[in-house]
């Protein structure tokens, strides 16, 4: 039998053709099926029956839910149970496979954020004293300058007098500092981002020289292309000799 | 795509040994979707590599887990590798010889991928397996020596070696690709192979839902797997001389590859001579390529031949003996076992299983 069903190979269609066609005429005992009463052909009336009607359907038992077992009691009864389990599981498992999903997702994003190593660099802690009263000292914090500076009395009171009307980027001196002894920026120009050099320019502060811009003793722009004053970061005084910017 | 994947017709009865090829797929993915995040951070000159590393293990976001899944998704790649091989000798599937031959082709870029990707850490053992491989080049007749040099790109391993190295480790994979959609088109010309061996034709069933379902829960038993092993012992597996940056001037007293390329290794230190050893770790990964041809059952598969069923189980074993004395240091009486082990590698595939296949017939 085996011989044949494995030499039926193009006459396949043809069998499943038999098959098909006799299935309205089989009844389903659950044990044997019962014969055709059309006999099926495979190469016309001399042909061999190929419908195995032998075979037994296995029994299901050990899959099959409980409630359904009984087949004179009606599957309907049990449906809408039936069915809430059925969708409470596959809700679960969605409900578990977006979770898995998003964690994935958010470890690799997450994996481009700051390292612990860029982390760790991203404070700076600045000894006061080592800078004189009137200099500007620049350190490198998160790959740019930055600029502290101990101003003198003149200094301070120059600046807090300025007439903001003056200013492009408005912002009162006593806004951009915590104490106003010490002005802490960052070192780059707001118009291309070129460093300016201390205590240079017109106005007692900086000046850029890639394209002329002059800031003030507050870190201000008061002539030239850049639109903004330099940039003021956090900063801290965890006591009078220490600044922590960051 | 929907014909491929949707309707593709697909027989009934294929058992959990057709899931490795989807498996497969899904260790591909993940090395290349782990390999970014990791070529992101990492860097191929000497003097940074190994910190490289370090620093993703310590300091990257989740830097521990992708480097971890890379490593062990690897040791995964191999292990469906071989079930899939397994498969292929078990039930005869190697007879769709053009599917068969660029899975060959395959195997061959996977473990040149695993090769080039193992020397990227920096270890003692990425440095001293990358040279003794390397060398094994040498053996080549006339063009040997100038061939390893122009391979290390230097006269010995070293930075040359390394950063191209990464650059072949990151092409590879998309050339994996690319073979692997070459391989599918050809078995898509065939229909998968089935169980019985015998022409399925009158009983598919759609991929959809039936193995789109079976291969989702094969992904999920294989990432469970995969993801206990490296959240639990994440260097169950690896080996702790990676763990010492490499030395030049320091051979560790055991160089082994990973447990994957152990088999070969075996065969290739059982032959005395340099040029022979190696023609015999070739011909122990090409002999795949004559495996059809020595088909000569009248069955395609093993499923109905139980002498031949013996003989691969016994190749099975031999191959665990393999792994087990490509691991020992090369003394009494490993030397013996791996060269009986050897021989009997090549004498299963070429002699006795084709003998016994004829044997079968008689019987039939």
């Amino acid at each position: 039998m085996l011989s044949i069903a494995a030499r039926s190979g193009a006459l396949s269609p043809y069998m499943q053709a038999q098959v098909k066609a006799l299935l309205p005429a089989v009844v389903n005992t659950g044990d044997v099926l019962k014969k055709s009463a059309r006999p099926a052909s495979l190469n016309g009336p001399l042909g061999a029956r190929l419908t195995h009607t032998d075979i037994k359907i296995p029994d299901f038992s050990d899959y099959r839910r409980a409630e359904v077992m009984d087949p004179k009691k009606s599957s309907q009864d049990s449906g809408e149970a039936r069915k809430a389990f059925s969708y409470l599981v596959t809700g679960s498992t969605a409900v578990v496979g977006v979770y898995t999903a998003k964690t994935v997702v958010t470890q690799f994003i997450s994996s481009m954020s700051a390292s612990a190593d860029v982390l760790a660099l991203s404070q700076i802690e600045i000894k006061l004293s080592d800078i004189p009263e009137g200099k500007n000292m620049t350190f490198k914090w998160r790959g740019k300058p930055l600029f502290v500076r101990h101003r003198t009395e003149k200094e301070i009171t120059a600046e807090q007098s300025v007439d903001l009307s003056e200013l492009r980027d408005p912002q009162h001196d006593k806004d951009r500092v915590s104490n106003p002894t010490w002005v802490i920026v960052i070192g780059v120009c707001t118009h291309l981002g070129c460093v300016p050099i201390a205590n240079a320019g017109d106005y007692g502060g900086y000046y850029c020289p890639c394209h002329g811009s002059h800031y003030d003793a507050s870190g201000r722009i008061r002539k030239g292309p850049a639109p903004l004053n330099l940039e003021v970061p956090y900063y801290e005084f965890p006591d009078e000799n220490t600044v922590v910017v960051g | 795509a929907y014909h491929a994947l949707v309707d593709l017709p697909a027989p009934s009865n294929i058992s959990v040994w057709w899931n490795f090829g989807s498996l497969l797929g899904l260790c591909l993915a993940t090395q290349i979707l782990t390999g970014l995040f990791l070529a992101m951070h990492y860097t191929s000159d000497i003097s940074t590599a190994f910190s490289s590393v370090a620093h993703i293990c310590r300091d990257v976001n989740y830097g521990w887990l992708i480097r971890n899944m890379h490593a062990n998704g690897a040791s995964f790649f191999f292990i469906c590798l071989y079930m899939h091989i397994a498969r292929g000798l078990y039930y005869g599937s190697y007879l769709y010889k053009e599917t068969w031959n660029i899975g060959v082709v395959l195997f061959l870029l996977v473990m040149m991928t695993a090769f080039v990707g193992y020397v990227l850490p920096w270890g003692q053992m990425s440095f001293w397996g990358a040279t003794v491989i390397t060398n094994l080049l040498s053996a080549v007749p006339y063009v040997g020596d100038v061939l390893v040099q122009w391979i290390w790109g230097g006269f010995s391993v070293d930075n040359a070696t390394l950063t191209r190295f990464f650059a072949f480790h990151f092409l590879f994979p998309f050339v994996i690709a690319g073979a692997t959609i070459l391989h599918m088109l050809f078995l898509h010309e065939t229909g998968s192979n089935n169980p019985t061996g015998l022409n399925s034709d009158a009983n598919k069933i759609t991929f959809h839902p039936y193995f789109s379902y079976k291969d989702l829960l094969g992904f999920v038993v294989m990432l469970l797997a995969l993801t206990s092993l490296v959240l639990f012992t994440p260097g169950l597996w690896g080996d702790p001389e990676n763990f010492t940056p490499a030395n030049p001037l320091v051979t560790p007293p055991h160089i082994q590859p990973e447990w994957y390329f152990l088999f070969a290794y075996a065969i290739l230190r059982s032959i005395p001579n340099k040029l022979g050893g190696v023609l015999a770790l070739l011909f122990s990964i090409l002999i795949l390529m004559i495996v059809p041809i020595l088909h000569t059952s009248k069955q395609r598969g093993l499923t109905f031949r139980p002498i031949t069923q013996l003989l691969l189980w016994t190749l099975v074993a031999d191959m665990l003996i393999l792994t087990w004395i490509g691991g020992m240091p090369v003394e009494h009486p490993f030397i013996i076992i791996g060269q009986i082990a050897s021989a009997l590698y090549f004498a299963l595939l070429l002699v006795f299983m084709p003998m016994t296949g004829w044997l079968e017939n008689k019987a039939l």
